[in-house]
C-alpha cells in the first residue's frame, strides 16, 4: 500500500460520517493527516469520531455539526475546526444526497430544488468558506466528490446529473481562479459505490448502474479513499481544474 | 514530504527512458522500489542514464525503436530476461516534428510523428499486453499530451498522434476491463525537456501563454502521478485521461 504523506495536514471531511467521506477520513488519519467531519448526521458522525478516536486517532479527528446548505452553519464548522487545528489545508466536498429515481418530467420541483442545494449550492458554500483562509496560507487542495452521472447524465436522476455536472463546471471555474495561489481544486467522478446512497435508489437503477461498468462490479469505497489521499497530497502540484476518473472503465471522457 | 509509493517487486517498462519525462519517471520508480527497464533508441544517453540512475541489478537498459516490432519484440525478451516478469509499461517515447502549419507540413515528417508517437504506444501494447494478461495484472500508462485533447496550432501531426492515443488508451482500456490490466493515459502540458530544442522560442511561449499556474509542469510532478497510477491503488480508473497541464485544461 501506498504512504501518502498528510503529515502536518489538516482535512475538512464533508459527509465524513459515513461511506465514501468515511473512507477517506480513515485514510487520511493513516497518512497522518488531522481531520474535522462535517456532518448533519449528530448521531452518525458522533459514533464514527467515537471509532475512529478508539483506532488510535483520539486527538486526530473532531466532529462538526454542519449543513452545507446554510452558509452560516459551515463558518460556525469553519471556526470550530480553527479552534481545533489552527487552520485547514485540505477541503474534500463530500456530502451529497440521491434523491428520488423518477424521470425528468415526474420529478417534484421540490425534490429538484433541494438536490441542486444540497449537492452543488453545498459545494460551492464549502468552497466559499474555506478557499479564503487557503489563499492566506499560500497553500490548499481541494477534491470535489463529482459523479460519473455529471458526465453522462443518468436517465431517472435528472437533478442529481444536473448537480455533479454543476460540481464539475464549478471546480473548473475556481481551479483556474486560483491557479497562482498555490491552492488546487480538482474534482473526481465514481461511478457507483456500494454506499447508503445506492440503498436510496431502485434495485432496478442499481443493476443499469452495474451494466455500464466495464469491470463488471462496483467501487469500493476505500478505492475512492486511496485517490483522494493522492489528489490531496503535496504531489499532485500541477493538476487543478480537473476531472478525475473513478469509473471502472466507464467514463469516455 | 514526499508520499512513498509502493512498488516493491514491482518490473517496468519505460520507453524513451533515457532523458525528461522518462528518466524522472525511472528515477520515481526506482525511489518507489521497483525494477525498471529503460527502453531508448539513444544509445549515448542511455548509457549515461544507466550510470546516473545507479539502479544496479535492478535496472537494465536496451537499445530499442518503438516503431519497429522487431525491435521492441527483443527488448521484451530481453526484460524478461532480466526480470522474469513485467507488471508496468510506460509508452513515454516521443518526438515532437517541426512547428509549421498543416499545409506546409511535409507528408514525409507527419507520417513520421505519427509512426513514432502514436504507431509506437500501439506496438508497446501490443507486445507487451499479451504477458501483462496472463499475470492477471498490469499497469500501463501511456504518455499524451493536451495538444492531443486541444490541438496546437503548427504542431499537426504531434496533436493528431497524441489524440491518437488518447482513442487508443480508451480502447484498450476497456479490452482490458476485466483483466486485472488497466491502461491510463497522461495529458501534461509542455515541460521544459530537450523536446524544447525541437520547438521554436515562438511555439514555447504560445504554449507557456495558455497554462494557468503560469509556469511549466516540471518532470518529477509527471513522475509522481505516473508512479501513483502505476501502483496497485490505482484500481478502479481504466480508459481514462489524466490532466496535468496546471489548469489549462477543459475536459
Amino acid at each position: 500500500m501506498n504512504k501518502i504523506d498528510l503529515h502536518g495536514r489538516i482535512a475538512v471531511v464533508t459527509g465524513g460520517a459515513r461511506g465514501i467521506g468515511r473512507a477517506i477520513t480513515e485514510r487520511f488519519l493513516e497518512s497522518g493527516a488531522k481531520v474535522a467531519i462535517w456532518d448533519s448526521d449528530a448521531a452518525r458522525m458522533q459514533g464514527t469520531v467515537g471509532e475512529l478516536a478508539g483506532d488510535g486517532h483520539r486527538d486526530a479527528v473532531i466532529g462538526c455539526n454542519a449543513d452545507i446548505t446554510s452558509e452560516m452553519s459551515l463558518r460556525g464548522a469553519l471556526d470550530t475546526t480553527l479552534a481545533k487545528f489552527g487552520k485547514v489545508d485540505i477541503l474534500i466536498n463530500n456530502a451529497g444526497i440521491g434523491g428520488p429515481n423518477v424521470t425528468t418530467w415526474e420529478y417534484p420541483t421540490e425534490e429538484f430544488r433541494r438536490v441542486v442545494e444540497v449537492d452543488l449550492v453545498g459545494v460551492f458554500l464549502g468552497c466559499k468558506v474555506v478557499v479564503p483562509h487557503m489563499i492566506a496560507n499560500g497553500y490548499g487542495r481541494i477534491v470535489n466528490v463529482a459523479s460519473v452521472a455529471g458526465k453522462e447524465g443518468n436517465p431517472n436522476a435528472p437533478a442529481y446529473s444536473a448537480a455533479k455536472a454543476g460540481v464539475i463546471g464549478l471546480t473548473k471555474s475556481l481551479g483556474k481562479e486560483l491557479a497562482k495561489t498555490g491552492v488546487v481544486c480538482n474534482c473526481i467522478t465514481p461511478a457507483v459505490a456500494l454506499t447508503e446512497i445506492l440503498a436510496q435508489g431502485s434495485e432496478e437503477h442499481k443493476q443499469y448502474m452495474l451494466s455500464k461498468i466495464p469491470m463488471g462490479r462496483f467501487l469500493e469505497v476505500g478505492e475512492i479513499g486511496a485517490l483522494v489521499a493522492w489528489l490531496s497530497s503535496e504531489d499532485c502540484s500541477f493538476t487543478t481544474g480537473a476531472v478525475i476518473d473513478i469509473t471502472g472503465g466507464r467514463a469516455t471522457y | 514530504m514526499s508520499n512513498q509509493i509502493d512498488l516493491t517487486d514491482r518490473a517496468g517498462i519505460i520507453t524513451g527512458g533515457a532523458r525528461g519525462i522518462g528518466y524522472a519517471v525511472a528515477e520515481r520508480y526506482i525511489a518507489s522500489g521497483a525494477r525498471v527497464a529503460l527502453w531508448d533508441s539513444d544509445a549515448a544517453a542511455l548509457s549515461a542514464a544507466q550510470e546516473s540512475l545507479r539502479g544496479g541489478d535492478r535496472l537494465v537498459t536496451c537499445l530499442a525503436d518503438v516503431s519497429s516490432q522487431p525491435s521492441i519484440e527483443a527488448a521484451f525478451a530481453t526484460t524478461l530476461a532480466g526480470f522474469g516478469k513485467v507488471d508496468i509499461l510506460v509508452n513515454n517515447a516521443g518526438i515532437t516534428g517541426p512547428n509549421l502549419k498543416t499545409w506546409e507540413y511535409s507528408a514525409e515528417d507527419f507520417r513520421k510523428v505519427i509512426d513514432v508517437d502514436l504507431t509506437g504506444v500501439f506496438i508497446g501494447c501490443k507486445v507487451v499486453v499479451p504477458h501483462l494478461v496472463a499475470n492477471g495484472y498490469g499497469r500501463i500508462v501511456n504518455v499524451a499530451s493536451v495538444a492531443g485533447k486541444e490541438g496546437n496550432p503548427n504542431a499537426p501531426a504531434y496533436s493528431a498522434a497524441k489524440a491518437g492515443v488518447i482513442g487508443l488508451t480508451k480502447s484498450l482500456g476497456k479490452e482490458l476491463a476485466k483483466t486485472g490490466v488497466l491502461c491510463n493515459c497522461i495529458t501534461p502540458a509542455a515541460a521544459k525537456t530537450d523536446i524544447f530544442r525541437q520547438m521554436t522560442d515562438e511555439h514555447i511561449g504560445f504554449m507557456l501563454s495558455k497554462i494557468p499556474m503560469g509556469r511549466f509542469v516540471e518532470v518529477a510532478e509527471i513522475a509522481a502521478l505516473v508512479a501513483w497510477l502505476s501502483s496497485d491503488e490505482c484500481s478502479f480508473t481504466t480508459g481514462a485521461v489524466f490532466d496535468i497541464t496546471g489548469g489549462r485544461s477543459t475536459y
